[in-house]
């Protein structure tokens, strides 16, 4: 184990990868003699050269569909989006070429691609840089949709991505960038994709939340020992396929189910989790199921009110402790 | 626009041998009954959805894939039978993926607008217009990322051309110098609507100047015309790893889709009428008939034998089976 940052974790993931399979090459606005945006590519046009780690002018969708096309002939691309609001410019050629194509050519062409990049709330970037965009992939058969919240995560994920022989959207997050944590750096190191993980277990109640949540969800939880509430903490890590399983296990322990996302809450994430539970495991639970979201609202620029639109630690402990209070049993 | 060529007796009077002239009319032809069939067949209910038919721009397809080699690609959009037909595709499974059937090139999952074929390297046909520009471009990429010398030849309609990702395609490919060649079909409709009200700039193949590519325009009803002109990009993009952009001036025959019939309302009938007497089968065949390279005996012979084809390509695609109802879920991923 070493102990990097997220960024380096993502980097070295990149690395290795690319020394694995000469397929594999990276492409996006200032990917290369800038080292990224978020110098999540740093040294990789040096030790790799510009026929892979290619920079892009500005035209999302054609890149991207660029993308698409040089992974239907069996390239391994990694597409970076300087951040992930930016898909949206290429939301055509994600949905209806990238998802579809293994489908509508009956399993004549895959698209091995993975497209990355930062994307949530950040810090004062306003209402369109700010976006938690796992929201518009999600929905989507033909595509799988990564959030990692830790740098071994970051990593393990990456890696699977890339080996994914199906498109992946993996989204990072700005804050993120600096966080620390251990990391394995054995090069075969890898996490499936679709696996949740427990990163805190307890008896009262199951939280699911990742990225920044899972962090405000752990100080949550510390808050919470002291009153002698004990937390579960699940991070899904892969939003499609969602791993129902560990969720509903969790669920199944502890009756009580809270569920934190940083986006807009209407139908998002915690939406179809609050679905799911009630579906797979309405005997279970001794409480209705709460969402703890962002507001309804665009990300607005004001510290303050940018403060108020997200959720809180103490917004996210108040639900954990009406939802430990309510009385179902 | 190339030159006509005189017409003399002989095969130098064309330009092609009688074997070739043979194969361009026979891979017309069979583009030409496969939709009349595939037209009937809709009027019966066995084809369901959007119906696109390519009938009147045959010369282009074939003409193209004449200078092809087998190891090149060819990408379509939603009006695709034609560029599938002629890479290679066999009609009977063209017509039971038409169909929503099992044998289908994608077992019935594609439909009309989605006709794949691996086996001859056809990138499939793409229906939101312009989107499979980039497409063509990444398969360009690849192939020179992967320091071959095959090309692509990306189709595509006047339709496209006011879509950011043609211009967003042009631009890469000329800007990292792709082997990809983009074949605008002019049909001078993007559905209902005409060029002029379209595009601020008609002349197509213009927009290659814009982008410093080799460009120009050439008579889509003439497919000796069409493999000439393509034949000069293809060696070019091989050779040089240089982008072309080639303007086909065609015309569709019949209207948008079948449920446009008569494509009446937006072009005057008389103009419908003047441009089939440009029939680019007819043309082919009494030129090669007046030249003395092929005789009425043969032209008979490939009517016949693209028929019996035809047939036997409805009669497959009768016969097999809708796709189980497993189908539904395979494909959405590729599994290890």
């Amino acid at each position: 184990m070493a102990v990097m940052t997220y960024r380096e974790a993502l980097n070295l993931a990149l690395r290795e990868e690319m020394r694995r399979d000469p397929r594999v090459f990276v492409m996006g606005e200032e990917v290369g003699l800038y080292e990224g945006a978020y110098k999540v590519t740093q040294g990789l046009l040096k030790e790799f050269g510009p026929a892979r780690v290619v920079d892009t002018p500005i035209a999302e969708s054609g890149f991207t569909g660029l993308g698409i096309g040089a992974a239907m002939l069996g390239l391994r691309p990694v597409v970076e989006m300087m951040t992930f609001n930016f898909a949206l410019l290429a939301l055509d050629q994600i949905v209806n070429s990238a998802a579809k194509m293994c489908y509508m050519s009956g399993g004549q062409y895959n698209v091995p691609l993975v497209i990355r990049g930062p994307g949530g709330p950040a810090a004062q970037l306003a209402a369109q840089h700010s976006q938690s965009m796992e929201t518009y992939f999600y929905h989507v058969p033909g595509l799988k949709v990564v959030r990692p919240t830790t740098p071994m995560d970051a990593k393990g994920l990456l890696k699977s991505a890339i080996r994914d022989d199906n498109p992946v959207i993996f989204i990072e997050a700005e804050t993120l960038y600096p966080v620390k944590g251990e990391v394995p750096e054995d090069p075969d190191f890898v996490i499936p994709l679709g696996q949740a993980i427990v990163r805190r277990e307890g008896t009262d109640v199951t939280v699911i939340a990742y990225m920044g949540m899972m962090y405000r969800s752990m100080e949550a939880a510390d808050e919470l020992a002291k009153e002698g509430i004990s937390v579960e903490l699940v991070d899904p890590r892969t939003l499609r396929p969602m791993d129902v399983d560990t969720i509903i296990g969790s669920v199944r322990k502890t009756h009580r189910v809270v569920v934190v996302e940083a986006g807009a809450g209407f139908a998002g994430m915690g939406s179809e989790i609050s679905a799911f539970v009630t579906e797979h495991a309405f005997d279970d639970l001794d409480a209705p199921v709460e969402r703890v979201t962002g507001a309804n609202a665009p990300m607005p620029y004001a510290r303050n009110l940018e403060k108020l639109k997200t959720p809180s630690k103490d917004k996210i402990a108040a639900a954990i402790r009406r939802v430990c209070n309510a009385n179902g049993s | 626009m190339a030159k006509t060529i005189p017409e003399r007796k002989g095969p130098s009077a064309l330009g092609v041998d009688a074997e070739l002239a043979r194969r361009l009319l026979h891979d017309m032809l069979l583009i030409r009954r496969f939709e009349e069939k595939a037209a009937e067949a809709y009027a019966l209910g066995k084809v369901g959805g959007f119906l696109h038919l390519y009938i009147g721009e045959e010369a282009v397809a074939v003409g193209a894939t004449s200078v092809l080699r087998a190891d090149d690609y060819a990408i379509s959009a939603y009006r695709d039978h034609g560029h599938c037909l002629a890479k290679g595709a066999d009609p009977r499974r063209v017509m039971a993926e038409l169909f929503g059937r099992r044998d289908g090139l994608s077992k019935g999952k594609g439909g009309s607008m989605h006709l794949f074929d691996r086996s001859v390297n056809f990138l499939g046909g793409h229906a939101i217009v312009g989107a499979h520009l980039p497409l063509a471009t990444g398969a360009a990429f690849a192939i020179k990322y992967e320091g071959r010398d095959a090309v692509v030849v990306c189709y595509f309609g006047d339709g496209a051309v006011p879509q950011g990702e043609f211009h967003e395609s042009l631009n890469l490919g000329a800007l990292w110098k792709l082997p990809v060649i983009y074949l605008c079909e002019n049909n001078r409709y993007a559905m209902g609507t005409s060029t002029d009200r379209a595009l601020a700039q008609t002349e197509i193949w213009k927009f290659g100047q814009t982008y410093g590519i080799p460009s120009e325009k050439v008579d889509g009803m003439d497919v000796l015309a069409i493999r000439e002109v393509v034949g000069r990009a293809v060696a070019r993009t091989r050779r040089d790893k240089t982008p072309s952009l080639i303007e086909a001036a065609t015309y569709r025959f019949r209207g948008h889709s079948m449920r446009d019939p008569a494509g009446a309302v937006y072009r005057t009938k008389e103009e419908v009428e003047r441009e089939k007497q440009r029939d680019p089968i007819v043309m082919l065949r009494e030129r090669a008939l007046k030249a003395g390279i092929l005789t009425e005996a043969d032209v008979r012979a490939i009517e016949k034998d693209v028929n019996d084809r035809i047939d036997e390509a409805v009669a497959f695609a009768d016969a097999s089976p809708e796709p189980p109802d497993e189908e539904l879920f395979t494909d959405i991923y590729k599994e290890d």
